[in-house]
């Protein structure tokens, strides 16, 4: 069967739960490790990355209003469906890494798991991290954490398939809406992602992929008015645009995630990217007094 | 000064006396655990809101002496951070003490630099910064068990700017968790509120506080500015404007300093037509008129339902023609002067444009002292979203009056804003206020109540109000290495 010509995949951005080609008609080559051709991904434009907040402003309603438990599931349902498609997702990452096929396969374990990991946290961490304050006086109060908004989400460079979803992953978990911009040289393990996630009962718009220049598409993603937070995972490595990219941050206050040096995304990663993008609110009310008869049970 | 319908009723004064506090005529910089003069000898006055009498000449601190009170907060930091957490509890827990002999006089001397109500500073105030510092003294020997891992670091300069409108209750807030954590701070003070910061230094000798743990600077925003940009100061705490936030923040973009940002607002107050009335206007005037509406969290856009409008704004006008505006020495004084003549200008900005814009216009009747700065209690009707007075943060006794017919349509108005600190819901119907505290984007919501504020209690924003959480247990994470 040698002499067969192989179908080659057509990599298309997934925005608003579809799968566009990027607007600016615009491609760029992306090779393996050792230079070889492997697809033409989308370069994305500003205005994809554009595009993309408001999809993931639209599904913002809706993914927050879900309850922790629909999340939940619908984060187990990713994982369920990586499981059949494994052998894709191997071939991508040993290609885009350069890993033997067993590394790439333990990566690709790791990031499943990773995502049944999440899928367990969006019922829980509310209970972690807020509860009840016990106020001097009589009221009561709870705090508890809500996602912050839309989140712009910069992969890690290196990391094209574990380090995408240890960002990714979190910023979905508790209930935000994601717009990511994939690694610059290694874009098809996220392209493909996208294929996954609009069949894992994930609605559109919660997360958007966008292939490209990885300081283009951040540029105007921190300079968003419509962005609530931003991941830097993926400028790590280049400190001057980071720290453009924090400036611009500050004129709508965004959160920011200051990119940390990560050597092994297979590690456990606690709930700080949880923590990262939530909002702490606080619910006071007046409890009232019933008296000496009613103040001792 | 008696409302315009002064009667038989009226008030005898009942004025505080002010000869429990001696105010010195001059005070240094607090570095090392000394006071000492600023580096190039410059010094400015702070004078009483109230009277324009001038209460005292402050050293103001430039860059040589923000240099030196980094370093002097980087060498206690080593002792300072070592010290078992038990011992650092221990410390923190005289501090309250000596906070709550002392509430009398620093009531009175807050009172008087800053121009707030002594009933205010007296039953707010003090009892809240005793109680910040009990509290967190009690986390220094449990970080362990605060959810942060099991041995969370401090960070260690901790570089703290902190506004007028609470003078001593914000220092409260930023050093109590910075010393529980084992950081060491440098604090700058509002330049026209020095006063209680500069006595809580002396709290912190009588307290036997190691030197350099404290310090505290008086100054200008140029002080802060310095002590933000610092590169050897580790961690940035900054109550104040959300314009000087965004510069802040713009300033520690790229270094490794940790930020938290506690910003304006332009809280809403919602009163659905089943809210017990008169509690609803005893929570508006809270949310509004508490300190002279000089508070980040106000309530200052009431949106009321339309079909109590009328009835809630009678109500309303009526409580405010009996608030009682003058000397706040004075304990049956309800309003108190302005902080300063450049913030009243500032209101009177905003008020003028709240009135060419179209909107109405109401103040109670109130005679104002000839001296000061003062500003009557201000309501406008007929606001729309797009009015000025209704997006801009006023920072006085000005409140706006917006209403609503669904509770959608009130979620949709409270967070039609950039800020998002606070909010308030005024109904009687428990399924509702939970449904609308649920949407709305603010980070604490009172529900039947305003303007209430507790240590245990995470304080902070969303969207352009800031980031990070002051109190409870959330408190500890902007300190410490996590």
């Amino acid at each position: 069967m040698s002499d067969r010509l192989t179908v080659l995949k057509t990599y298309k951005l997934y925005v608003g739960g579809k799968f566009p080609r990027s607007e600016s008609g615009r491609v760029y080559e992306v090779s393996d490790s050792k230079g070889n051709w492997l697809a033409n991904a989308p370069l994305s434009s500003r205005k994809d990355a554009r595009d993309a907040v408001v999809a993931a402003r639209k599904a913002f309603g809706g993914w927050s209003g879900a309850t922790a438990y629909n999340r939940g599931q619908v984060l187990y349902r990713v994982a369920e469906m990586l499981e059949g498609r494994k052998a894709q997702f191997v071939r991508e990452v040993a290609d885009a890494e350069g890993l033997s096929k067993s590394k790439a396969a333990d990566q690709v374990d790791a990031t499943i798991d990773r995502w049944v990991w999440y899928a367990g946290w969006t019922d829980k961490i509310a209970q972690v991290v807020g509860g009840g304050n016990p106020v001097a006086g009589p009221f009561f109060n709870l705090s508890s954490p809500e996602p912050t908004g839309v989140v712009a989400v910069l992969a890690p460079q290196e990391s094209s398939f574990l380090g995408l979803v240890s960002v990714l992953a979190p910023v979905i978990a508790t209930g935000n809406t994601a717009v990511v911009v994939a690694s610059e040289n290694s874009p098809l393990p996220a392209l493909s992602l996208g294929e996954v996630l609009a069949t894992s009962d994930v609605p559109g718009g919660v997360v958007n992929v966008l292939s490209g220049r990885t300081a283009e598409l951040a540029a105007p993603l921190a300079a968003h008015q419509d962005v609530n937070a931003i991941d830097l995972a993926g400028a790590g490595a280049d400190e001057a645009l980071a720290k453009e990219l924090e400036i611009a941050a500050a004129d709508n206050l965004k959160r920011v995630l200051r990119p940390q040096p990560v050597d092994n995304w297979a590690a456990a990663p606690g709930i700080d990217r949880m923590t990262a993008f939530l909002e702490t609110k606080t619910v006071w009310h007046p409890t009232g007094s019933l008296g000496a008869s009613g103040s001792s049970y | 000064m008696a409302s315009a319908s002064a009667s038989a009723f009226e008030y005898a004064p009942a004025p505080e006396s002010r000869s429990v506090v001696d105010i010195a005529p001059s005070y240094g910089l607090f570095i090392d655990g000394e006071f000492t003069e600023a580096a190039d000898g410059k010094v400015f006055k702070t004078v009483s809101p109230a009277t324009e009498e001038v209460l005292s000449e402050i050293a103001q601190a430039g860059e040589a002496d923000v240099d030196r009170a980094v370093k002097a907060a980087r060498k206690a930091f080593e002792k300072w951070s070592a010290l078992p957490g038990s011992e650092r509890a221990k410390y923190l827990f005289r501090i309250a003490r000596i906070i709550q002999e002392r509430s009398r006089e620093l009531a009175v001397l807050e009172t008087l630099d800053n121009g707030k109500p002594i009933k205010e500073t007296r039953d707010a105030d003090l009892p809240l910064v005793a109680a910040h510092f009990f509290y967190y003294a009690g986390w220094a020997d449990k970080l362990d068990h605060a959810g942060f891992g099991t041995s969370p670091r401090p960070l260690g300069v901790a570089g703290q700017v902190i506004p007028w409108n609470f003078p001593l209750l914000m220092l409260a807030w930023k050093i109590a968790p910075a010393l529980a954590t084992g950081n060491t701070v440098v604090l700058k003070p509002a330049e026209t509120t020095p006063l209680s910061a500069l006595f809580f230094a002396d709290i912190c000798r009588q307290a036997g506080l190691p030197r350099g743990v404290v310090n505290i600077l008086p100054g200008y925003g140029d002080t802060g500015a310095a002590l933000v940009g610092h590169p050897d100061v580790n961690k940035v705490a900054f109550t104040g404007s959300t314009a000087v936030g965004k510069e802040i923040a713009r300033t520690v973009a790229g270094s490794r300093k940790k930020l938290t940002l506690e910003l304006g607002g332009k809280g809403a107050n919602i009163v659905f037509d089943d809210a017990p009335i008169d509690q609803a206007v005893e929570g508006i005037v809270n949310g509004i008129f508490f300190n002279q509406g000089q508070v980040c969290c106000a309530g200052s856009r009431l949106l009321v339902q339309e079909s109590i409008q009328d009835e809630l704004l009678e109500s309303l006008k009526r409580r405010l023609s009996t608030l009682r505006l003058g000397d706040p020495l004075d304990k049956n004084t309800d309003i108190g002067a302005i902080n300063s003549a450049e913030q009243l200008s500032r209101i009177t900005t905003l008020v003028e444009a709240g009135e060419a814009e179209g909107a109405e216009r109401w103040s109670a009747a109130c005679e104002l002292p000839s001296s000061g700065y003062w500003f009557a209690p201000t309501l406008f009707t007929n606001v729309t979203q797009a009015h000025t007075i209704a997006r801009d943060e006023i920072f006085g006794p000005v409140l706006s009056v917006l209403s609503f017919r669904t509770p959608d349509e009130a979620v949709a108005k409270a967070n039609n804003t950039q800020y998002g600190l606070s909010a308030g819901i005024w109904s009687e119907k428990g399924s509702r206020i939970l449904a609308v505290a649920n949407k709305l984007r603010a980070g604490v919501v009172w529900s039947n109540t305003f303007n209430k504020f507790d240590p245990t209690s995470p304080f902070g924003g969303y969207k352009e109000s800031g980031f990070g959480r002051e109190g409870g247990r959330h408190g500890l994470e902007a300190y410490l290495d996590v």
